[in-house]
């Protein structure tokens, strides 16, 4: 029985995505609503923040416990409903339990917003909700990093010894 | 599931494709083209140092919250294509290199160890490695159990509570014993500590131990990797499926690390984890790093690994024929030879062939041996393995010169033995050398 995986070493082995898709989302997605984003800067989720935002994403931060305060020089907003903008793709930085009501949530405003891309972090999955989502017309990864697939697929990860599994004789661009 | 969308947009049914073979890897993975000059092979970046492009840039770079390169002791563009070659070659997540397979195994256990903390160590290691191990570490605080790990139970009659891992060569140094990784990677796992494998002998191409239960390895790339006996270097490969949490039991990887301003390493890198904390700490505060122009010949030299491998052990498996029907000689420790007690094992886990390393010994003893050593014409007379040279070796007064006389029996480099690193070289050309220099021993 394929339960959530909430284990960062143990990614389930039937969960693939092909490297051209994952660099389509990172190339279409422009502004990104981030579920669980952390004000506490050596947290993995500001980590993330941070380094979307320096590869030219608008990253915004929903966390119902910082609503209103900015975190890296974006406000936070309580819900996905709050956020007055419009937003491409929802990043949950929430456990498995806690997804199925984030992307159900990303549904319902997707044709308001404009969202195309549920995306669940490290650890996170539920087949359901994902299932739910791609019924609803949103693309849906789960138990990836935006951050370490931005990394993987335009080389930079590479710099720190990361098996990328590219081969390649062409040459990269480095940012898309 | 009733409604099924409409383009499985997702893929995340579909199977993964089928990875690039290892021979393509050795010349590939790693090493596309340089992004701004388009220079096909892989320049040496003979450089220390890395501009910023700003202070914040510098900032996040210091704390670890974008990738890019600081200075050459953690990161050179250079060292990296090889760190992540031997990552793929591995089948591994990640890879950092160090100076030499000793500085890899130092990063290794300084990221996993606190003083205090234990590790077993199969007794059947490189010489060099039990030194370190047993002396050297011990002025750390961290002690190392050594048992002999033909009977894979013995390291789980070692283990004890203090004990973060367990260390081999499953194909070992100085030659012939192949240990039953299967078993000892079981035990491992039951105690819920990684198992480090030194895959020096046996190189990726012969045996890739993550695909029999290992969680890291660790190369002297100085070895066949390089291949020409022309560059120092070692490596520190993740597995990326060892689970640290295991209870708080890896406090270095889940706790708050105060050597970087509170960050946990596991939960902020996950599966490359281990990876970036050897080397932004160990690394970092202990500086043997790889050269650039190390790391290029390494590189040069790997591409042409999987044609080597092939020469090398065709020809030991001769040369070890050749001994074991030469009335001088009264034993040869070969896997590749049906005579051997490691056959089995060694058909079970390197069918590619038993590595170019062995050990023999002649009827005449010692005496008869030094002859042997000093009279070879073309093996060369020194103190490495994994070379195109064929090499010769008396470990008893040179590799394993610092152990005892029962660690060295133990290890399988007792006062008779002479060890073999058969080359490149025509075969028939290295049996007439050992052939003359065997009647001279006489």
């Amino acid at each position: 029985m394929a339960g959530p995986v909430n284990d960062a070493a143990h990614p389930p082995p039937s969960l693939h995505y092909d490297d051209a898709h994952l660099r389509r989302i990172l190339t279409g997605v422009r502004t990104i609503a981030m579920v669980g984003a952390s004000p506490n800067w050596v947290r993995p989720s500001n980590f993330a923040m941070k380094y979307l935002q320096g590869k030219g994403f608008r990253v915004i931060p929903v966390n119902p416990g910082h609503a209103g305060k900015p975190i890296l020089g974006e406000t936070t907003y309580g819900r996905l409903a709050d956020i007055p903008d419009r937003f491409d793709m929802v990043d949950v930085f929430r456990a498995s339990a806690e997804a199925g009501a984030i992307v159900d949530a990303a549904i319902g405003l997707a044709a308001a917003k404009g969202i195309k891309v549920v995306w669940m972090q490290i650890g996170v999955r539920d087949d359901a909700a994902a299932a739910r989502g791609e019924a609803a017309g949103l693309q849906v990864v789960m138990n990836r990093c935006p951050k370490i697939e931005y990394g993987r697929l335009f080389g930079e990860l590479s710099w720190s010894g990361v098996n990328s599994r590219i081969v390649s004789s062409k040459r990269p661009r480095l940012t898309p | 599931m009733t409604k099924k969308p409409k383009k499985k947009s997702a893929a995340a049914s579909k199977a993964a494709p089928r990875p690039p073979g290892i021979e393509t890897l050795a010349i590939h993975a790693g090493a596309r083209p340089d992004p701004v000059t388009g220079a096909r092979n892989t320049p040496i970046y003979q450089t220390t140092s890395y501009v910023f492009d700003s202070v914040d840039h510098a900032a996040d770079l210091f704390n670890l919250q974008t990738f890019g390169f600081i200075y050459s002791r953690l990161t050179n563009p250079t060292v990296s294509v090889l760190e992540e070659r031997i990552a793929a070659l591995e089948g591994g997540r990640a890879a950092v290199c160090a100076a030499s397979g000793h500085a890899a195994q130092f990063l290794a256990f300084f990221t996993l160890l606190e003083p205090g903390d234990e590790f077993v160590a199969s007794r059947n290691l490189y010489g060099g490695s039990i030194t370190q191990f047993g002396i050297s570490f011990k002025r750390l605080g961290w002690t190392c159990h050594f048992v002999d790990p033909n009977d894979p139970e013995n390291f789980r009659r070692a283990l004890t509570p203090k004990c973060k891992a367990i260390f081999i060569e499953v194909l070992a140094n100085p030659g012939g014993i192949v240990l039953d990784i299967e078993a000892i990677a079981a035990i491992a796992r039951e105690a819920g500590i990684p198992l480090i494998v030194d895959n020096t002998c046996a190189t990726p191409y012969l045996f890739r131990p993550f695909e029999w239960g290992a969680d890291l390895v660790i190369h002297s790339t100085t070895k066949f990797l390089s291949g020409h006996g022309t560059s120092m270097g070692g490596a520190l490969v993740e597995s990326g499926k060892f689970d640290w949490t295991q209870g708080g039991r890896f406090p270095t990887m889940t706790q708050p690390d105060p050597a970087y301003h509170g960050l946990t390493f596991y939960e902020t890198f996950g599966d490359f984890g281990f990876t970036m904390k050897a080397r932004a700490v160990a690394l970092r505060d202990f500086g043997p790093c790889m050269s650039p122009a190390n790391a290029f010949y390494t590189i040069t030299g790997i591409e042409t690994l999987p044609l080597r491998m092939d020469r090398h052990v065709a020809s030991a498996q001769k040369v070890a024929e050749y001994l074991e029907g030469h009335p001088a000689v009264a034993w040869v420790s070969y896997a590749g030879l049906r005579s051997s007690p490691y056959h089995a094992l060694a058909r079970k886990y390197l069918p590619k062939g038993a590595g170019s390393l062995f050990t023999f010994g002649l009827k005449g003893g010692w005496e008869a041996g030094v002859k042997l050593v000093e009279s070879v014409n073309l093996f060369s007379h020194l103190a490495n393995i994994g070379d195109t040279r064929s090499l010769i070796l008396h470990p008893a007064s040179t590799t394993h010169r610092q152990l005892t006389d029962e660690q060295r029996a133990a290890a399988g480099a007792g006062p008779d033995v002479v060890r073999l690193s058969v080359g490149l070289e025509t075969v028939d050309d290295l049996i007439a050398d050992l052939d003359q220099a065997l009647a001279a021993a006489d």
